[in-house]
């Protein structure tokens, strides 16, 4: 059978690929959402915090010899902690000013860590070795699915729900909301929001370095590697809606199957297609898909 | 832009202001290393190709002649590169700009190279255009080109039996070249080619234009691209047990730098074309033991190498020809043999080819290095004269 001239078989091993990448993009643009939806802040810095997940992990091993499944835990943690110094020392001046002035830190920012990185490190990747546990792959009949990509769709859907279920459905999730709503009104209530603010701040990146640890094994641990992804990241929240968390998962994993159906259509426009869907949405529901006016 | 700049050990300027300097243009030698600086090929060329050329400067018995060395970063962006290339020539008075990755960039500076007057030698990027319809008389490639790569190593392949092949490709001049050169020499050879897809530059995921490769069947999965793509593509075909299911990859521009990257085990058994090897004989590995002190102890790449051997050559035409103008000094490196540590002995063809031998290497298996940058044996060395394209078959109109 063939659609359009691609063997339907073929057809479902790319759709898993889009799941595969769709499942970075959920990643990192919910980071990206609930620290934009809850602190305001456009976090240029996401994809150089997303690098430092990953050379947490590779540091972790060569200079500890603690390997993958502990650097899930710990690389988040420790670059959820540089996140929250930054915002404590930094990004906590900027909330009484325009958007743009934590856009311009948070981007220079970046510029700053993946140049250190780069000079330490240069451009050609260092090897990262997969789990041993999740190395090989199973025969789908239609493709062969290395048992570590399996592994990311499924961590990814994990966290990206878990994230979604503490935000929207808990205790905790709307003292978060009600905080950004109306910050003295929250205090009133005994409630510390400056380190409420912080500790959002602290796991928004800490979500940005779980994507890096995961991204270790796929792709080369490279001081670029945010850089490259960042973009199209922000692409994925705009289109989603600016602060919507559920928009930011749903949009991240249909783009990745957006992208992947384009690589097998018309490969040469795949790094393109997503910012065309922009421009698109941009026109029709400049809010996004699922975002509300503000 | 960032342009950095630094003077080298010159002799009084008295010496500068004597007669035999009277044609360099305003007393100095400038010398433009253009590269690179901070994206996917900066490992290729970049801070190590101004390391190479400080290197050469350095080396060379200037006799108080002033050579100064600027560099920059194109970004990989044609039009970024070709303005610093406008400012160099107009401004800075650059005299030579050499290095230059990326095919697309090194072909349109080799344009205003030509409308200026000035001298342009290539290192860094591949396209075998550069010396064929679209040679110039003031372009010289050094290095390496994309027939030189198809041919050494696309033939080494098809004959031991890879004979149906499926490109992955770099969707810009240098990838589409390196495909059509490769597909000619496997088609010369009785081959067939089943398929192809091109990719953006600097692409991160792989998986989609592997799986649409392993569907091929081809018995070789061509990888016309370089740098982090052609690392990530081959990491990920690991990934998906495309080796282990029967197919082979052919990287067809890999430089140590990527071995390096990929670790030995990701990357043995890769056959491949370079035109320098540090583990040459003593002179290269004098070479590159200097060379890693200055860079951080990263061994020199060809394109590296190849700085250092393309501006011992100019300034020694420099030398010869008491003055720099840039269309003169690029006929007389024409005229005068090559000889240097690195590259041995060899020639400047009327199209602007330099010729030298290329090396086929197999990448080591982890147990076969003896301790880091060991990673090459050499299977073949291809003579000058065999490694590139024969002159009247590029095209260019230089060529009568």
């Amino acid at each position: 059978m063939e659609v359009f001239g691609i063997p339907t078989q073929a057809l479902f091993g790319q759709l898993l690929i889009g799941l595969i990448n769709g499942s970075f993009y959920a990643l990192l643009s919910l980071g990206l959402a609930v620290i934009f939806g809850l602190l305001n802040i456009i976090n240029f810095t996401h994809g150089a915090q997303y690098m430092m997940g990953a050379f947490c992990a590779y540091f972790l091993f060569t200079k500890l010899g603690i390997g993958y499944w502990w650097a899930l835990v710990i690389a988040p943690l420790a670059v959820g902690i540089i996140g929250m110094v930054i915002e404590r020392l930094m990004l906590a001046r900027l909330y009484k000013l325009d958007h743009l002035y934590g856009l311009l830190l948070t981007f220079g920012l970046a510029l700053i860590i993946q140049g250190l990185f780069r000079n330490e490190y240069g451009t050609s990747g260092i090897p990262y070795a997969m789990p041993q546990e999740l190395s090989g792959g199973r025969n789908l009949g239609f493709m062969f699915l290395p048992n570590y990509r399996a592994w990311v769709i499924v961590a990814s859907i994990v966290m990206c729900l878990a994230t979604w279920f503490v935000i929207e459905k808990t205790r905790l999730g709307s003292y978060l909301r009600a905080a950004t709503e109306n910050p003295p009104l929250v205090q009133a209530f005994g409630i510390n929001v400056p380190r409420m603010i912080t500790l959002t701040y602290g796991f928004g990146v800490a979500l940005a370095a779980f994507a890096g640890v995961m991204a270790a094994p796929i792709y080369q641990v490279n001081p670029l590697m945010g850089a490259d992804l960042i973009i199209v990241v922000f692409a994925v929240v705009v289109i989603g809606g600016m602060g919507s968390i559920m928009g930011s998962i749903v949009t991240g994993f249909a783009l990745g199957l957006i992208e992947g159906l384009t690589k097998v259509f018309y490969p040469e426009a795949s790094n393109t297609v997503i910012f065309i869907i922009m421009a698109i949405v941009l026109m029709i529901k400049p809010a996004g898909l699922f975002g509300t006016q503000r | 832009m960032f342009f950095k700049r630094s003077y080298f050990a010159a002799a009084s300027l008295a010496f500068a202001a004597s007669g035999a300097q009277a044609q360099i243009s305003d007393g100095v030698v400038k010398i433009g290393v253009l590269s690179d600086m901070s994206s996917l090929y900066s490992d290729i060329g970049g801070g190590g190709s101004v390391v190479a050329a400080r290197m050469a400067i350095a080396d060379f018995p200037t006799k108080g002649m002033k050579v100064e060395l600027l560099s920059a970063d194109h970004l990989n962006k044609p039009d970024v590169g070709s303005s610093i290339a406008r400012q160099w020539y107009d401004v800075d008075k650059v005299d030579v700009i050499v290095d230059v990755p990326t095919s697309s960039i090194a072909l349109a500076i080799s344009q205003i190279t030509r409308e200026k007057g000035k001298a342009f030698l290539v290192s860094g990027a591949a396209t075998s255009d550069l010396t064929g319809k679209a040679c110039s008389p003031n372009t010289i490639h050094w290095t390496y080109d994309t027939w030189m790569l198809a041919n050494g190593t696309g033939n080494a392949i098809v004959k031991t039996g890879g004979d149906s092949w499926y490109f992955i490709t770099a969707d810009y001049a240098f990838g589409l070249a390196l495909e059509r050169d490769t597909e000619a020499v496997v088609l010369k050879n009785g081959g067939k080619v089943l398929g192809k897809v091109r990719h953006p530059l600097n692409a991160q995921d792989f998986s989609s234009f592997l799986l649409q490769a392993q569907a091929s069947k081809a018995k070789i999965i061509g990888l016309a691209n370089a740098g982090g793509d052609t690392t990530n593509s081959i990491k990920q075909a690991a990934e998906f047990g495309i080796v282990k299911g029967g197919q082979s990859l052919a990287g067809m521009l890999v430089f140590l730098s990527d071995v390096h990257g990929l670790g030995l085990d990701k990357a043995q058994g890769l056959i491949f074309t370079e035109t320098f090897y540090w583990d040459l004989n003593d002179q290269t590995r004098a070479f590159a033991k200097r060379f890693a002190a200055a860079n951080s102890g990263k061994y020199p790449t060809m394109v590296q190498a190849g700085v250092y051997s393309a501006i011992t050559h100019y300034l020694k035409a420099v030398t010869a020809l008491k003055g720099d103008d840039g269309t003169k000094v690029i006929a007389k490196m024409k005229e005068l043999p090559t000889d240097d540590p690195l590259f041995g002995k060899g020639t400047v063809r009327i199209d602007g080819r330099a010729l030298h031998p290329a090396y086929l290497v197999e990448v080591k298996k982890p147990s076969e290095s003896k301790g880091p940058y060991d990673y090459y044996k050499i299977r073949a060395t291809i003579p000058a004269d065999q490694a590139f394209r024969p002159l009247n078959e590029g095209g260019c109109p230089l060529v009568k």
